[in-house]
């Protein structure tokens, strides 16, 4: 294993030795900032260690948080460094287009977890979505779907760790192993310390933390640009191209910078990843599992969709900005290391300290590091609830004592951190974080969505059919990501267009994948023994007696705000059309 | 149990302070490279903010008051 590093230290060592000097040095105060974080994380873990006795507390911090907490830790363990640094990266490559990820990308998905998926998920009791898969599959779907996920879980980690470690790399001029061990280790104790509840209680605070500390760039940036009329005018003459027009130029795919055309956003992106990541991975759906009551859990996705249709503000804009104001054009990661500039995946930092004064250098600092920790605490978190209920004790110790899985649960967490820190060299390799990520979606999520809707909304589905259906999905998705791989052409046939990018490829990847997965379903569901009716109760559409909301008062009701924030989406995406 | 908000009020306390001192103390005793905008003085009216926001949340989140 240790032989498999060797070629990535190289790199990393190639790339650190093409980097610029620091960007900024922390001052005492900016240290001293830093420190308390840490300070009061770890504390955090400390203090909750009490309250996680039982495998209850532990997996599912005592499926006791109020709607509130559970919806900003849904949408905190997700602002991890794919949303902070690998968007604002995206915003500079891509422009506003880079926003769909966070509106149609997500809204929409929010609110069906909500109103529609929430019920099944919370009534059935499960700890995972390999559970739920379990109850309504069989084992063979939850292995699956269980291994499967775990991979994806330490491999985000390991995303996490690399991106924090270029941060601490370009804005401090940090050791890049320093970095990805402190502040892994810190994830792991507190974890270890209080599992999901300390997780929760950190990614609240880290939520507050990254919109203070990341606030003020795009405050002062508009102040410098201009207002937005003044940052889309230099955008024009620094680029050709529009940049700042969300649907306007995606008829085409050479018409805008993605090289995507509309149907891959609304079905690959805004129908199969979106859903398929905002409803059935286990790392944003364990937070809602562990809300206090079904109500409170279909209100927390719809308070995460409001908050999560404001972070292009504090993410996409500076993007913006940075192509509007930075005096030098930032390039690839392997262009930067050849010749000593930024790369895109730097443009976050960069924006930070052209602001940043001491104090609030330091607070922005923190402000990054707790975002990497929230998606690296929600990965190792649901990883060793994944992990201790549906692969171990599933496949090798059934029936174990509740403090057995406890103690199992603290140790996969600090094993999984581990593996995750092996798996950030390897994220070196990749020219672009996003892509990386987008095809790891599109492997795993894509058809484990289509298993769960099937198996939710159909009662028709069998055990047979949710396996092999999640199999074909799976396999056909790798099978078309290494068909483009050794065969670049193919590229035309799986996006429908041979000027299609990465993401364009990524989008149409998932959405064929799906369909694929879903035929397999239907097909084999129909050749096969459904279960009896008597069996679906609590698990699917149809089957299962879901709570009436009608005594709630019209401003209670989880509809109610979902149409609000319907609303407002369907706004944003006039106004920016 | 201690309320979340109650220990994000200290920590926002204890960074509203610091940033705000930091902020005075950049007017007093200018840098040789300041920030760009640096006559916004950023740093003065957002620690203040963040320490408003923080004492809000240790009053009202206090542990004696919350059950």
């Amino acid at each position: 294993m240790l032989r498999l590093f060797v070629p990535q230290t190289n790199v990393l060592a190639a790339l650190l030795a093409g980097a610029p000097e620091r960007l900024v040095r922390l001052g005492s105060i900016d240290a001293l900032i830093v420190i308390l974080y840490f300070a009061m994380v770890i504390g955090i873990g400390f203090y909750l260690k009490r309250y996680a006795t039982t495998g209850e507390d532990f997996f599912l911090a005592g499926r006791d948080m109020s709607a509130w907490i559970a919806g900003l830790s849904f949408v905190a363990a997700n602002l991890g460094a794919l949303e902070l640094m690998g968007w604002a990266s995206a915003a500079y490559q891509y422009g506003i287009l880079a926003t769909h990820w966070y509106w149609v990308g997500a809204i929409p998905a929010m609110l069906f977890l909500a109103i529609v998926m929430m019920p099944f998920y919370y009534i059935s009791k499960t700890h995972s979505v390999p559970g739920y898969l379990k109850l309504r599959y069989g084992e063979g779907a939850r292995g699956l779907s269980a291994i499967t996920f775990a991979a994806m879980t330490v491999l985000m980690s390991g995303i996490n760790m690399y991106s924090m470690a270029l941060v601490m790399k370009v804005v401090l001029g940090w050791d890049i192993h320093f970095s990805i061990w402190v502040s892994s280790l810190t994830v792991a104790v507190y974890v270890f310390l209080g599992g999901l509840l300390s997780a929760i209680f950190n990614e609240v605070l880290q939520f507050v933390l990254i919109w203070l500390g990341a606030l003020l760039i795009p405050i002062l940036g508009l102040m410098e640009a201009g207002g937005w009329n003044g940052m889309v005018q230099r955008i024009s003459s620094n680029l050709t191209g529009d940049y700042t027009h969300l649907w306007r130029t995606l008829g085409s795919f050479q018409d805008n910078p993605m090289g995507i055309h509309w149907t891959g956003i609304v079905l690959g992106l805004g129908w199969v990843i979106s859903f398929g990541y905002w409803t059935t991975d286990f790392l944003v759906v364990q937070r809602v599992l562990s809300a206090r009551n079904l109500h409170a859990a279909r209100m927390a996705p719809i308070i995460g969709a409001g908050f999560k249709m404001m972070v292009p503000f504090i993410v996409i804009l500076p993007g913006l900005l940075g192509i509007a104001l930075l005096p030098e054009k930032l390039v690839g990661e392997s262009v930067a290391a050849a010749t000593g500039g930024h790369s895109y995946n730097e443009v976050l930092p960069l924006m930070l300290a052209r602001y940043c004064g001491p104090g609030l250098l330091g607070l922005g600092i923190t402000a990054l590091i707790a975002g990497f920790m929230s998606g690296m605490a929600g990965n190792v978190s649901a990883f060793a609830t994944v992990w201790t209920y549906d692969i171990y004790g599933a496949f090798f110790r059934k029936g174990a004592s509740d403090s057995h899985y406890v103690s199992v649960g603290r140790w996969c967490t600090l094993i999984g951190v581990l593996i995750s820190i092996g798996t950030a060299y390897l994220v070196m390799q990749f020219l672009s974080i996003m892509d990386y990520v987008q095809a790891l979606f599109s492997f795993f999520i894509a058809p484990l969505f289509g298993t769960v809707l099937l198996g939710m909304l159909w009662k028709r589905a069998t055990p047979a059919g949710g396996f092999w259906g999640l199999l074909a999905g799976t396999l056909s998705s790798v099978g078309m990501w290494l068909w483009v791989k050794l065969d670049p052409p193919a590229l035309g046939i799986i996006a429908l267009s041979s000027n299609a990018k990465d993401m364009a490829e990524n989008m149409y990847r998932a959405l064929w994948s799906w369909i694929i997965c879903v035929l397999v379903t239907v097909l084999v569901s129909l050749a096969t023994r459904p279960k009896p009716q008597s069996q679906l109760a609590g698990l699917v559409y149809g089957c299962t007696e879901i709570p009436s909301e009608r005594e709630l008062k019209l401003t209670q009701r989880p509809i109610f705000w979902a149409g609000v924030v319907c609303a407002v989406f369907l706004l944003l995406n006039v106004i920016f059309w | 149990m201690v309320s979340i908000w109650f220990l994000i009020g200290l920590l926002l306390t204890a960074y509203g302070v610091l940033i705000a001192a930091a902020g005075i103390y950049q007017v007093l005793v200018p840098p040789a490279q300041p920030p760009v905008l640096a006559g916004l003085h950023a740093g003065i009216w957002w620690g203040l903010l963040i320490l408003a926001i923080g004492l809000f949340y240790c009053w009202h989140f206090q542990p004696r008051k919350t059950k």
